[in-house]
């Protein structure tokens, strides 16, 4: 008997599973799931916002998590579209259809109280790296850098090493943080932090700095005077749903690229 | 009858499968975390400060030692608030005042983690920031805030224990002329020992665990913290920041940092147990 009744609870066990899964993958035909980079995801949302006004009776659902959650749900067909914040690996890129939405600059944020306003890419890599630890040695008030840096697998953080770092790591010295608003809140406490982050999200409480002498703008970056550029990409796999393809038309239409533009994205044409 | 036993059977039915879910929570977390921690080595995986998982190496140390000071920073703070709010309690305040204080402490534990983090780096964090200099988000940070966090539980198990005593000891102690704080020190705080102990533990135990909030005030950096100023990273907050991303080894390895705080926790708790059970012994033995 206590064997049957075991099995009475393993199979109600099952029960509460099956349905606890069968609720995350259900996507109706209307609908679009969008998952990923927390770079990607408020743009995302207002075009979202935009798109549903324009075409009532379809549903858009974004959610971040970051680049490599995008693609690894992109991957089980757990999201319609995963969002990515920086170029695919070879091996990706045999996996996924990228569709490159808009360019992004990053930016070299810092306290207004820190007087450097500019830097070149070797000074920058040498900040995050450790090599300079104090701020005089790059034209700054005497007093130690903390290097603010994003978690590993964040699409910012792979576009900010590739594109500064190199082949020399991250200091292990540098504060962690999950998200750009916790790295934004955190540069403008500390005057002796420094920080990356996408260019459409500096907003006014932070300075960004001069890479090579060239201002981070849309301008600079579209003539290619600044340089930490990354690719921000919706990522499909396989065929695509028509309701998944009306909402990428949307974006990369005149109109979705020109909301991107106002929120201090680069176009891509 | 009858009744009775389709009654208990239900029970029992709700019983067991909360406590499968347990089971099948260790047997899962095991067999995705061990597989990595031999191939990599423990000695490896649990000597070297080494975590970058981008270049495939894993190692938990300054991690582990992270969560050690951080807890050890919370049970200092913990404990001497919480014993001296138990002792004020139950020996010195007057009864509406303990009556109005105890419930206020049971809604500290009411309030989520995420409030404490929030707090923490709005106003404690710049604090530390501007008086004591470094970046602010700290050991010391993540110890004042988990200290707050893990006050009720370490106080109301401390009352607890502090109620038990026989109030026979107490008169005795006053009728051989003993103060009322010596009274306190020498045979209140002697006789509640153990349940002291075990408080301190689960208080302990609660803050080795805690993760939302330590990750907003710690600073989350790799490296083993040289002083309280200095940032640091906690098993827990490695897991949840990396959590999301993580995939092959480093998901391996992430869930080998839980079979770790895993281990911890159940070792703490089991200290706790025994440590409680052993006065429960003694009392019965008299």
């Amino acid at each position: 008997m206590p064997g049957a009744r075991l099995l009475f609870h393993a199979r109600i066990v099952m029960l509460g599973l099956v349905l606890i899964c069968g609720g995350c993958g259900r996507t109706s035909g209307r609908s679009v799931n969008l998952l990923g980079s927390t770079s990607i995801q408020p743009f995302a949302e207002m075009l979202a916002e935009r798109y549903l006004k324009e075409y009532p009776g379809q549903f858009v659902e974004v959610q971040g998590g970051g680049s490599t959650a995008g693609l690894q749900a992109a991957e089980s067909g757990l999201t319609n579209i995963g969002m990515c914040s920086r170029s695919l690996t070879a091996k990706e890129s045999l996996l996924f259809t990228p569709i490159l939405i808009a360019r992004d600059g990053l930016a070299i944020v810092v306290n207004p109280k820190n007087p450097v306003a500019s830097l070149s890419i070797e000074q920058l890599r040498a900040l995050f790296a450790g090599r300079i630890a104090d701020w005089n040695e790059v034209g700054g008030k005497a007093g130690p850098v903390w290097p603010i840096t994003r978690e590993e697998g964040s699409g910012t953080r792979e576009s900010f090493v590739r594109l500064v770092m190199g082949n020399e790591r991250i200091s292990r010295r540098s504060l962690t943080q999950e998200s750009n608003g916790a790295v934004k809140e955190l540069v403008r406490g500390d005057p002796a932090a420094i920080g990356y982050m996408s260019l459409g999200l500096v907003g006014p409480d932070l300075k960004a700095v001069a890479i090579e002498g060239a201002q981070p703008t849309v301008e600079n970056v579209l003539a290619g005077r600044y340089n930490l550029v990354r690719p921000l990409l919706f990522v499909t796999k396989g065929t695509v749903a028509p309701a998944t393809q009306k909402f990428i038309d949307f974006v990369l239409s005149s109109e979705g690229q020109r909301l991107l533009a106002t929120e201090g994205l680069v176009k891509i044409r | 009858m009858k009744r009775d036993k389709v009654i208990g059977a239900i029970l029992l039915a709700i019983a067991l499968s909360a406590i499968s879910g347990l089971a099948l929570i260790t047997v899962f977390i095991f067999r995705e975390g061990v597989p990595i921690i031999l191939r990599v080595g423990a000695r490896q995986f649990f000597l070297s400060t080494d975590w970058e998982p981008s270049l495939g190496h894993f190692g938990i140390l300054s991690m582990m030692v992270g969560s050690l000071f951080v807890t050890v920073g919370a049970a200092v703070i913990g404990v001497v608030f919480s014993m001296g709010l138990a002792i004020v309690l139950t020996q010195f305040s007057p009864p509406g005042l303990s009556a109005a204080v105890k419930p206020v402490i049971e809604l500290l534990a009411g309030i989520p983690s995420v409030v404490y983090g929030f707090v923490g780096v709005v106003t404690l964090v710049p604090l530390i920031r501007r008086s004591l200099g470094g970046p602010g988000l700290s050991v010391l940070a993540a110890s004042v805030v988990l200290g707050v966090m893990i006050l009720p539980t370490i106080t109301s198990i401390a009352i607890d224990a502090l109620e038990a005593v026989p109030r026979s000891y107490l008169e005795g102690s006053i009728a051989l002329g003993a103060t009322r704080w010596q009274t306190v020190t020498m045979v209140l705080l002697r006789a509640a020992r153990s349940g002291l102990v075990a408080a301190v533990i689960l208080g302990m135990g609660r803050a080795i665990g805690e993760t939302m909030a330590v990750i907003m005030v710690a600073g989350n950096a790799l490296d083993v913290p040289r002083s309280l100023l200095a940032p640091v990273r906690t098993l827990t907050s490695n897991i949840a920041l990396e959590m999301g991303y993580a995939s092959g080894d480093h998901r391996q390895a992430l869930f080998a940092t839980g079979v770790t705080l895993f281990v911890i926790i159940t070792l703490l708790n089991v200290a706790a147990l025994t440590v409680s059970r052993q006065r429960a012994g003694r009392r019965r033995a008299k």
